[in-house]
């Protein structure tokens, strides 16, 4: 296991006074609002995350580099540009760290392994990552992940697993597993991740973070290392549904340097996150999405149905068949993104991804076109559901955190392999792009379980609003673990 | 003689053709996950659809 490489700059002082003694556990809106009204300083900020990285990191593994040189040098620029009088963006200060398959200037993007590490250091930063600094955050590192971000564990047999903060011997989900770790464990309020099958949702459930996958073509992807181009998303990890409006806002917007993204102006969601809820129609996803889930993902989903009543059940159309579809595209194109390393770098991938890519080398080329039509029904069956329900709620995960290390896990009774199970209820929704926030339940074993909040396409408001109702009721939150204290 | 595998048979012929060096040891595990695909593909497969159904590579929602 490898330490994070801290680049430069001195972490000590920064001038800690009363009011940051708590930022470790402080969202991100209450830190800019801080820095705007001179309570804090985007410095006193930094410096104090950057600390907090210090101090915890060794435990939870969360990053794998921390920008400190330059985090400083943005932090004082703030400061300066404050006391001249110059207005601060919504983000003014806020630390923030990204899953290290997003461009960084001046690093390779290694996305979780050895093999891009040999990469030139990119030359700019990520259009997310920029986006987020034109709003005043600060970035102040790239976080483990999942080798090529085929993985929903958090391991990584180059950098050693990513840890859980609720329990260090437990897994943190993949594969934005150090995004999930970094912002459940205090280390920075807003963390980025990918999602291509759940690996958001996931960890955002295994962690007890909130969680946001946005519609397919939403946000850009423009300077992130890929897996599946048709299935990827990037999104938020945050500890409120708040400052994950106040991320995605500052996010959104079209880019030409991603011909994915959507030709789509802004659509900010934090203006009318306290609209009420009372006209939303919700649906709880019956039969594939309870079957094989484990008394805590019920529990949290119930937990969640309850604080709404009334909600009707509803059946997901071929759900099953929609997640094997997104496996068959999945490990196709991941396959064909990385057959030329297979051929001639094979033994330095993780073998447990190295194996996958090659059986899916392997497949025949007619299951992947009958995957993609398949799609284009199964998008179809499901708008048709939109027109009668709002949001859908389903399990994030079937199980909570598992030990780091295990193989197998108990879905209906039986034994089944681990890793390819851990995203049953998440492939079949990002399949089709659906937006989705994951919201964490605090349950009484000390482990906690997210619920899929799904919207129709391009209703990334109504999501996030429920979610942010849920959280005032006190219904849904991120616990906060004892680490973190 | 028995015929081979059918599965073994496609890995030896598709690392052949596709020039992935295979060790041994790899195999099992290959071999697992290609059973899996496998099984997910034939459940998609399995699904009706008309001729001209569109597929949708590049995913509009």
């Amino acid at each position: 296991m490898s330490g994070a490489h801290m680049s430069g700059a001195h972490m000590s002082g920064g001038g800690l006074n009363a009011p940051e003694a708590d930022l470790a556990w402080t969202g991100a809106g209450d830190i800019a609002a801080g820095i705007r009204a001179g309570r804090l300083t985007a410095t006193g900020v930094v410096a104090a995350a950057l600390a907090r990285i210090a101090r915890d990191n060794p435990r939870l593994n969360a990053f794998t580099d921390v920008t400190a040189a330059r985090a400083v040098a943005r932090a004082r620029a703030i400061d300066a540009g404050l006391a001249a009088g110059r207005p601060a963006g919504p983000l003014a200060g806020v630390p923030f760290a990204v899953k290290n398959l997003i461009d960084i200037a001046g690093l390779p993007t290694r996305a979780g392994s050895a093999i891009n590490r040999d990469h030139p250091p990119a030359g700019r930063d990520a259009t997310l990552v920029a986006r987020l600094e034109a709003a005043g955050a600060v970035l102040v590192g790239g976080l483990n992940m999942g080798e090529y971000a085929y993985d929903f564990t958090g391991e990584n047999v180059h950098d050693g697993p990513s840890r859980n903060p609720h329990d260090l011997a437990r897994m943190t989900g993949g594969s934005s597993g150090g995004s999930g770790g970094a912002v459940a464990g205090g280390l920075v309020p807003i963390a980025l991740g990918s999602d291509t099958n759940g690996s958001i949702r996931v960890p955002a459930s295994f962690c007890g973070v909130f969680g946001l996958k946005p519609t397919y073509g939403r946000l850009s992807r423009a300077g992130s290392f890929p897996f599946v181009a048709s299935l990827d998303h990037l999104g938020p990890l945050a500890r409120s549904a708040a400052d994950l409006a106040l991320a995605y806002d500052a996010m959104q917007g079209p880019d030409p340097a991603d011909p994915v993204c959507a030709e789509r102006a802004a659509e900010p969601v934090s203006p009318t996150l306290d609209a009420p809820i009372d006209g939303l129609r919700i649906a709880i996803a019956g039969g594939y999405f309870r079957a094989g889930a484990c008394l805590e993902a019920i529990s949290a989903l119930e937990t969640v149905a309850a604080a709404l009543r009334p909600v009707r059940a509803i059946e997901l159309p071929e759900a099953a068949r929609a997640r094997a579809a997104a496996f068959v595209i999945t490990t196709t194109e991941g396959a064909a993104l990385h057959l030329a390393r297979l051929r001639t770098r094979a033994g330095d991938f993780d073998p447990d991804v190295r194996d996958r890519l090659i059986a899916g080398a392997m497949l025949p080329a007619a299951h992947v076109a009958q995957a993609q039509k398949f799609r284009r029904w199964y998008r179809d069956a499901m708008l048709a559901l939109f027109a009668s329900v709002d949001v859908i709620l389903a399990p994030a995960t079937p199980c909570v955190a598992p030990r780091i290390g295990q193989k197998t896990l108990v879905l209906d009774g039986t034994e089944v392999p681990l890793r390819p199970n851990i995203g049953i209820y998440t492939q079949p929704i990002s399949f089709i792009g659906l937006p989705v926030v994951a919201v964490p339940v605090a349950l009484p074993g000390g482990l906690p379980a997210a619920v899929q909040l799904i919207g129709a396409p391009w209703r990334e408001d109504l999501v996030l609003r429920l979610a942010h109702a849920l959280e005032r009721r006190g219904v849904v939150g991120a616990p906060r673990p004892p680490m973190a204290a | 003689m028995s015929a081979p595998d059918p599965a073994d048979a496609l890995i030896d012929a598709a690392a052949a053709l596709l020039e992935i060096p295979l060790r041994p040891e790899w195999r099992p595990a290959i071999r697992a996950h290609l059973e899996i695909s496998l099984a997910q593909a034939r459940l998609v497969a399995a699904f009706d659809l008309p001729d001209e159904a569109e597929p949708a590579p590049v995913f509009g929602a």
